[in-house]
């Protein structure tokens, strides 16, 4: 039968199939096909993975050779005030960023769900998440500008006083937070919408027989059931917001008002390029925000149990 | 009974209604900033200020998309007395090519190896195979910045600083989720027709090229098109290996644009153009490919 071949199968069998009689050929095929996509990988992923952790064992500014100094780069981290404003600066704009935007998509999601046929709804709600950060970033300087912003217009015709911003050091993240809210809530709502469809409707029926009302089925049913691709959304969309840069760099200057929007890369931009080279220490903040990003990540699936669904209880 | 029933459809009517006015609210979100940036991009430099309000282009012209264009001259335009327009030569059709260059040539280049990895991974047999595969997925965690500065590092010794093979060498002959994608779907492909063009005595190269890959034209051009679009956004990374004037792509551009123009009084008009034109591929793409991309990204969810 045709199963000689599947990949899945460490316990794929050998015999038969028409394909056996490439058999022998198949390791050199099988090399030969991977062998641009593996050149590609361990160039500018297993082997730079690696090179980032040695480069922050080392002082280099790129122009003479690289010094071994140990731990020396990390202690300078440690000891650097800048370094922890970006780590605070950036864990503000993940509050401000994933807890709206998830809630917020969460709601588009259910909303889809109760509107018939939504497939042109959702190709709308996905154009913003096409655009780049950068044109998203200019769009929002020009609409949100203090004194000719469109935005601020309408505040004032509200009666709501004109804001700074991202001109002033208190509003600048909450401010781009609510920028890539906007470009992220339509596709994180389509991902959500689809986990929604997996939910058996026989469920729903089940429990509205039973008494149960809009908000236990929610409760009880609904969000216990969308957990893997809920854990799936939280993941990617923090690990993506920790690494908030684009429009940060765009809508603010030089750091923004008091270095009020300086987030973790942005910190790491400035060791190569804002100053002195120094990609040892650049590095080793980016060290420091990989462990970070893989410790939320590992709290979060286990939390979220997330290989698992709730739906094998039901069954 | 027929009161009960028209008790019942006036509730569902006002919720219904609510929940149409949500959704309007919502696309009107989504879409009045497309609006207004052409909105502004017509506007010409010297009426900008007179309405900032009006909905319509104030004094329409097509101006500023011809200056950044380098159609026009824009000292020609500050001679009109048009403020706070910046001087220098604007050449945006250098970096649409630019654009297309990279973003071009990455689609293309990932997309194919990635499928040929992907179709090695579902279809031959071979030591390690389950191994690279689990490899390649790590990939997918490591975050960006952590390549990047080796990257740079890598790309400056091969001397490649400034050049089209240094802004796509990174990702033309692979990404994670693109073997990953492609892997899924040649996995569902029924092999019949393969075994049947082998026994016709066709060489394994020859199956891959002219069965499998023509059997996934969909999830390849849909692979492709997501891959075109990413690369068109990207901006660090062509930040970092290419801010020269020839291999400078839009992003790039519009980035040192908005930092050349002056901090109190920025070139509005010019921005909003120059992001306009820049805005053009992806709509196109998302014109003809838009439901492709809502399925790819419900498809994502499930990985």
């Amino acid at each position: 039968m045709a199963t000689t071949l599947n990949a899945s199968g460490s316990g794929a069998k050998s015999s038969g199939g028409l394909l056996s009689k490439i058999t022998n050929n198949q390791v050199i095929l099988g090399y030969l096909f991977i062998l641009p996509s593996f050149i590609g990988f361990s160039l500018f992923f297993a082997v730079p993975a690696i090179r980032s952790v040695i480069i922050s064992f080392h002082q280099w500014n790129l122009l003479s050779d690289a010094q071994f100094v140990g731990l020396e780069n990390y202690q300078t981290l440690i000891s650097d005030a800048r370094f922890w404003d970006s780590l605070r600066i950036t864990l503000t704009y993940v509050l401000w960023n994933i807890p709206l935007q998830t809630l917020l998509a969460l709601g588009i999601a259910l909303l889809m769900e109760r509107v018939h046929n939504s497939s042109f709804l959702r190709s709308i709600f996905i154009i913003p998440w096409l655009l780049p950060n950068v044109v998203v970033g200019l769009l929002f300087l020009w609409i949100l500008d203090p004194t000719l912003g469109i935005f601020n217009n309408f505040l004032q015709a509200i009666g709501i006083e004109r804001q700074p911003f991202v001109g002033s050091p208190d509003q600048a993240i909450p401010t781009i937070a609510g920028v890539n809210i906007w470009r992220h809530t339509g596709y994180t709502a389509i991902l959500l919408f689809a986990g929604l469809k997996t939910i058996p409707k026989g469920l729903y029926e089940a429990a509205q027989i039973d008494g149960a009302n809009g908000w236990v089925q929610f409760r009880r049913i609904t969000l216990p059931l969308l957990r893997p691709v809920l854990a799936f959304v939280l993941v990617t969309s923090i690990i993506g917001s920790f690494q908030v840069f684009d429009t940060v760099s765009i809508m603010t200057r030089s750091a923004g008002p008091a270095g009020a929007s300086r987030v973790i890369i942005y910190y790491i931009y400035e060791q190569v390029f804002a100053r002195r080279i120094n990609m040892g220490v650049a590095t080793a903040a980016s060290v420091v925000l990989f462990l970070i990003l893989a410790t939320v990540t590992l709290i979060q699936i286990r939390y979220f149990r997330a290989g698992r669904s709730d739906l094998a209880d039901y069954s | 009974m027929a009161k009960i029933s028209a008790a019942t459809l006036t509730k569902v009517n006002y919720k219904q209604i609510g929940l149409w006015l949500i959704i309007g609210l919502l696309v009107f979100i989504v879409l009045f900033p497309f609006f207004w940036v052409v909105r502004t991009g017509l506007t010409s430099p010297r009426a900008l200020y007179r309405d900032t309000s009006s909905l319509l282009p104030v004094d329409p012209t097509t101006d500023n998309f011809a200056r950044v264009l380098g159609i026009l001259d824009p000292n020609r335009l500050i001679e009109t007395g048009a403020p706070n327009i910046s001087a220098g030569t604007l050449n945006f059709w250098l970096y649409v090519r630019n654009s297309l260059i990279v973003a071009g040539s990455v689609a293309i280049g990932q997309t194919l190896f990635s499928a040929m990895a992907a179709y090695a991974f579902a279809r031959f047999k071979f030591p390690g195979r389950d191994k690279i595969f689990l490899i390649y997925l790590t990939g997918l965690m490591v975050p960006g910045i952590v390549l990047f500065l080796p990257n740079y590092v890598f790309v400056r010794q091969l001397g490649w600083i400034g050049t089209f093979q240094g802004i796509v060498a990174p990702s033309i002959l692979m990404s994670p989720f693109a073997v990953f994608f492609m892997r899924q779907f040649f996995l569902s492909l029924n092999r019949e027709l393969e075994e049947a063009a082998l026994l016709d005595g066709a060489s394994a190269f020859g199956v891959f090229w002219r069965i499998a890959l023509p059997l996934m034209a969909g999830p390849l051009l849909t692979l492709g098109v997501l891959t075109f679009i990413n690369s068109w956004n990207d901006y660090l990374w062509p930040l970092l290996i290419g801010r020269d004037d020839s291999v400078r792509v839009l992003t790039v551009a519009l980035g040192i644009f908005r930092e050349q123009t002056p901090q109190g009084s920025p070139d509005w008009t010019g921005m909003m153009a120059a992001a306009v034109v820049s805005l053009v591929p992806t709509f196109v793409l998302f014109i003809f490919f838009g439901r492709r991309v809502v399925d790819s990204v419900q498809f994502s969810g499930f990985k």
